[in-house]
């Protein structure tokens, strides 16, 4: 199988089973989470806090007093990696076209030095939040083997995608075929994996910030 | 409908990495004598990067017509030292170009060997000539 | 043509051309070979001492494409190359011979350059049929084993000879495969592109004639020479590509202001070939300039790689089709779930058991 025949496959048969897995995992995991439903809360709420679960959106996305001075590598390294990922997802003129292909939708891009730039900044996040997960104990502590298989997960996509575009190690052809398939064990990994947050989260949000506001904790 | 004339009018910037390496060959001429050889076939050029090089580069004081194989055109640029080459082939198509830096292109300069011929010719011919006039 | 005949150097001094001539030869030759120029007094040096090589040639299934591109290179034209560099002594489109004549001009070639002979091949083999395609009743495979088993080296012409070609891509009817897949034995060069840029044939052929060898090859068999970058990497569109500056449709105002043409669906980042330097018709185009993306010709199974009008990144398979499934497999099994969840609730709730202070008073 020579290099553009594995890219063939990749942007074919290969991107065809992974959009399957991946969108029917997203919906069989969103109805099992919806339909698990809460038990009614027969207490009567402390407060009145219309919004707090909106509001706690917002706010769990910026450092609580004082946290950003004693993790500053938590909230650097994840502010660093998540914009310059979406950057390099979202603005990448090529990301635009598989959409624009997937849906009919597009909207312009950003020049790709621009794109290069964030590609780089969220690789060597994503290499700090590991070395710091690793020395920090309690990370340390708290992580499993299935963190540091989705670390690696996005970090293929990040890393590939940088070595093609700038035709480092193995030519163009192949690293562009293993960049899509390493988007696509990431696709297929996603829904079933703690990177089910890239749904999740507003989600979680926003129920935690609800049922703390009824609890008299309001955002 | 494929290339328009506004296909062409758009700067491009390919000339000028071109006219650095030009400086640069210019700067090792003057330090050690060593010429350099460009071949404008293995650049990527559109028509209006080349256009802006041979722009730039201007015409200067010698303009010389070789017919060896094919005629074939060295032309001095208004850069002393700078040289367009253009070989072509007895139809009249251009095979090859290239811009040369050096003091005199290798193609103009007399070679050994022709001129080996030419001395032996030459003596031949004054030999034969010197004999009919004994 | 026997291969012990004067020197290439020597064939030209007896044209009356001079160390001037010859020089200029050296240069264009250079340029041919896409060598740099620095390598011109080691192609003058190899020139002294080059015979012109008997060169064999066969086609198969193929278009005639590659040999009306080869009979249009320019530098050295067709015409010096046959009857001044190299002895082309058997073409069945060029040669004036035919029938019985004509083989018994292959085998006297291949007799007389026993071991020396260049064989050059177009289109692929058919593996099905034999009939499919035969040479004066001899089938395409025996033809090529019996013609390579003398040779020095193969040299597969065109996308067809290389890696199959038209005739192979799906569903290859006649079972077609490239000249590598049969000769495992010699060194088989590819020159493939739909057809092959004439200079870059010539420019093969030159080597072997200069220097007696076959130049390096890529992983491909592809002179690394010619095929040793992208189109993407040498075109002259690049910068507009790394500035986001893109031609959305083939008349708009990007296409015409020449940008470049990535979302057209140009091949161009995944295809080695020399047409952005090299270019076509005397170094005047290639498709990109002439506002066409790159269909990616010189690339093994092109024909099967995708559209040619849809970008790079975007599918190429049913994903539509697939993820419309996808939804509904998704809203079915996640339904199923949802009642499962439901009903293990309610069973939990109808199993419930209330205890009372008393309850617990009497079970101390």
């Amino acid at each position: 199988m020579s290099a553009l025949e594995l890219l063939t496959w990749a942007r074919g048969t290969g991107l065809s089973l992974a959009l399957v897995i991946f969108v029917f995992g997203i919906l069989l995991r969103l109805f099992e989470i919806f339909s698990l439903g809460r038990k009614a809360d027969l207490s009567r709420a402390r407060d009145t806090s219309p919004g707090s679960g909106w509001r706690t959106i917002v706010r769990r996305s910026l450092p609580p007093p004082g946290l950003f001075k004693r993790s500053p590598v938590t909230y650097i390294g994840g502010y660093v990696f998540h914009i310059g990922f979406a950057i390099t997802l979202l603005f990448f003129v090529p990301h635009i076209e598989l959409v624009r292909g997937l849906t009919g939708l597009s909207w312009p891009g950003l020049p790709m030095q621009v794109v290069d730039i964030a590609a780089v900044a969220a690789i060597l996040a994503l290499f700090v939040v590991l070395a710091s997960r690793l020395t920090n104990p309690v990370k340390r502590f708290l992580s499993g083997a299935q963190d540091y298989f989705a670390w690696l997960l996005t970090l293929l996509p990040l890393l590939t995608g940088y070595l093609a575009f700038h035709h480092v190690i193995v030519d163009y052809t192949l690293m562009l075929a293993l960049h899509i398939l390493s988007v696509e064990l990431l696709l297929v990994a996603l829904p079933f994996t703690k990177l089910f947050h890239t749904v999740s989260v507003f989600v979680s949000r926003w129920y935690n910030g609800d049922i703390f506001g009824r609890k008299g904790v309001a955002s | 409908m494929p290339s328009t004339p506004a296909d062409d009018n758009v700067w491009r910037g390919n000339a000028l990495p071109l006219l650095n390496e030009i400086r640069h060959a210019l700067e090792r001429l003057l330090a050690t004598g060593e010429t350099t050889v460009i071949d404008l076939g293995a650049l990527p050029m559109g028509a209006q990067d080349e256009a802006e090089l041979l722009d730039a580069l201007g015409t200067g004081e010698v303009d010389a017509t070789v017919d060896a194989g094919g005629p074939s055109s060295v032309r001095e640029t208004a850069f002393h030292g700078v040289w367009r080459v253009t070989h072509r082939n007895e139809a009249g198509e251009t095979q090859a170009r290239f811009i040369e830096i050096a003091f005199v292109p290798e193609l103009l300069m007399s070679q050994r060997e022709d001129v080996t011929d030419s001395s032996n010719a030459l003596s031949k011919r004054l030999g034969v000539e010197q004999n009919i006039r004994k | 043509m026997a291969i012990d005949g004067p020197t290439i150097a020597e064939v030209l001094r007896q044209q009356g051309i001079s160390r001037r001539g010859f020089l200029k030869f050296c240069a264009t030759t250079a340029s041919l070979m896409a060598l740099p120029p620095s390598m011109v007094p080691a192609i003058a040096a190899a020139l002294e001492n080059a015979r012109r090589p008997s060169v064999i040639w066969l086609s198969f299934q193929e278009c005639t494409g590659c040999t009306e591109s080869l009979t249009r290179s320019h530098s050295p034209s067709i015409e010096a190359l046959i009857l001044e560099q190299i002895s082309l002594d058997y073409h069945h489109t060029l040669q004036a011979a035919s029938g019985t004549a004509a083989e018994a001009a292959r085998k006297a070639a291949m007799q007389e350059n026993a071991g020396k002979y260049l064989l050059v091949v177009d289109g692929s083999i058919p593996l099905g049929n034999a009939g499919f395609s035969t040479i004066a009743g001899i089938s395409n495979l025996d033809m090529l084993k019996e013609t390579a088993a003398g040779a020095a080296a193969v040299i597969a012409v065109g996308t067809c000879a290389a890696y199959g070609g038209i005739p192979a891509a799906q569903p290859n009817p006649t079972g077609a495969v490239p000249v590598s897949a049969i000769i495992k034995d010699k060194p088989v060069l590819n020159v493939p592109g739909c057809p092959p840029i004439p200079v870059v044939i010539t420019g093969v052929l030159a080597h072997f004639l200069t220097f007696g060898s076959l130049p390096e090859l890529d992983a491909l068999g592809r002179p690394k020479t010619f095929y040793g970058e992208t189109i993407h990497d040498r075109c002259y569109r690049r910068p507009f590509y790394d500035q986001g500056k893109f031609a959305e449709t083939f008349d708009d105002e990007g296409a015409r202001k020449g940008w470049c043409l990535f979302k057209l669906g140009c091949k161009g980042p995944v295809t080695y070939n020399a047409c952005a330097t090299t270019k076509w018709n005397q170094g005047v185009s290639f498709p990109i300039q002439s506002g066409h993306g790159c269909i990616g010709c010189s690339e093994p199974g092109f024909w099967d790689a995708g559209p040619f009008y849809k970008a790079l990144s975007m599918p190429i398979g049913p994903a539509k089709a697939a993820v419309g499934a996808a939804v509904v497999a998704g809203l079915a099994a996640g339904s199923a779930v949802a009642l499962r969840n439901r009903s293990a609730k309610k069973s939990a709730q109808a199993a419930h058991q209330k205890v009372t202070v008393a309850d617990l008073e009497k079970s101390k």
